[in-house]
């Protein structure tokens, strides 16, 4: 099988910079996040569609960052 | 461009027409686990790093026979080339050649730009996981001049004849962040061992995953006044970003001391009474 329909785009998500790779293999689509530095893949979905995949994805990605602290340096 | 370069790495264009004869095994390492049951190069194994290349109980890299273990089913005897990949540009497959590297493995190779390159490429990928007929695998003495452990880092703090490179992101190096955004926090105290140079580890690769040059490597290493002619030891979080760097340091630039200090920020950020710089 080749994967189809491959993408992949950065942008901001809870305040922090993370990409967003998606493919579709055997009918299903596979999302998966990244943050961008230092590129670590720490949530991802599969769906029907494109958008259900990310969209899936993406809610576990804000509450993952929503636990990420920022210290005054 | 040093002889040492092509015997470490290979091109997916190699893997694509290689990755089923006979002597080769392609193994799959990724950050994200779950990575290999979503496709993978038709052929390959895959590792987990969490379960399959540590040891479980204490913290430390797998034991020799849990290695043997591994290596066995996974088709792979003394003799045979071993080509690792995975996502986020090789991480944690550097982590799987620098533990194989500690157990004498002698032919490792990483398949350059990993799992980004090839599903950019729109390569063949297979779900299915190969048929292997298990081999026999005898781990050798374990070459620990590879590996730093707390007290030689402690040491080259105090000597200051040991470089260390910090290969974090520089929001971690500053104390900003404990650990990556969406992953877990996991050390008490932020900033990083006093005198160490930053150079983040994505800073060896291109865009396309790929290892940057010679020349570029030389240059960005060299322009932190690292240049081999002194041990190096370098640190992340957990040691797989920095097994990365040790990768490219020793294979790719030919540093003949170069060390993994895989206790890293989550053992010296954890210590009573360590000293910490900040930013």
């Amino acid at each position: 099988m080749k994967p189809e329909d491959y993408s992949r785009h950065q942008q901001e998500l809870g305040g922090w910079q993370v990409m967003i790779e998606t493919y579709k293999l055997g009918g299903v689509y596979h999302c998966t996040i990244a943050n961008v530095d230092p590129g670590a893949r720490f949530a991802r979905a599969d769906g029907e569609t494109k958008a259900e995949a990310e969209s899936r994805a993406m809610e576990k990605a804000t509450k993952y960052l929503g636990q990420t602290r920022k210290f005054e340096v | 461009m040093p002889a040492t370069l092509p015997s470490v790495l290979v091109d997916t264009e190699w893997v694509a027409q290689h990755a089923t004869d006979a002597g080769v095994r392609v193994v799959e390492v990724d950050v994200d686990t779950s990575s290999y049951d979503q496709g993978h190069v038709p052929g390959a194994v895959g590792w987990n790093w969490n379960t399959e290349l540590c040891d479980t109980v204490v913290r430390d890299i797998v034991p020799a026979q849990k290695l043997e273990e591994l290596l066995g089913k996974s088709g792979i005897d003394n003799k045979t080339a071993i080509v690792l990949y995975g996502d986020n540009n090789n991480w944690f497959a550097a982590w799987a050649f620098w533990q194989l590297k500690i157990y004498g493995h002698e032919d490792v190779r990483i398949m350059d730009g990993g799992r980004k390159k090839w599903l950019a490429e729109a390569r063949d990928l297979s779900t299915d996981k190969p048929a292997v007929k298990a081999a026999t695998y005898k781990a050798g003495t374990p070459d620990l001049s590879l590996r730093a452990f707390l007290p030689e880092v402690q040491q080259a703090l105090a000597g200051k004849q040991t470089a260390l490179v910090d290969v974090r992101s520089p929001a971690e190096f500053t104390g900003e962040i404990l650990s990556p955004p969406g992953l877990p926090e996991t050390c008490q105290r932020g900033g990083h061992i006093p005198g160490a140079k930053s150079i983040p580890w994505g800073k060896n690769c291109n865009d396309d995953g790929t290892f940057k040059s010679y020349d570029d490597l030389k240059a960005l290493y060299g322009a932190q006044g690292i240049s081999g002619d002194q041990p190096v030891i370098a640190y992340c979080r957990i040691g797989e970003r920095s097994s990365l760097t040790w990768f490219a340091m020793k294979y790719l630039l030919g540093f003949p001391n170069v060390k993994n200090y895989d206790g890293s920020w989550t053992e010296w950020g954890n210590l009573v009474g360590a000293p910490v710089e900040k930013p």
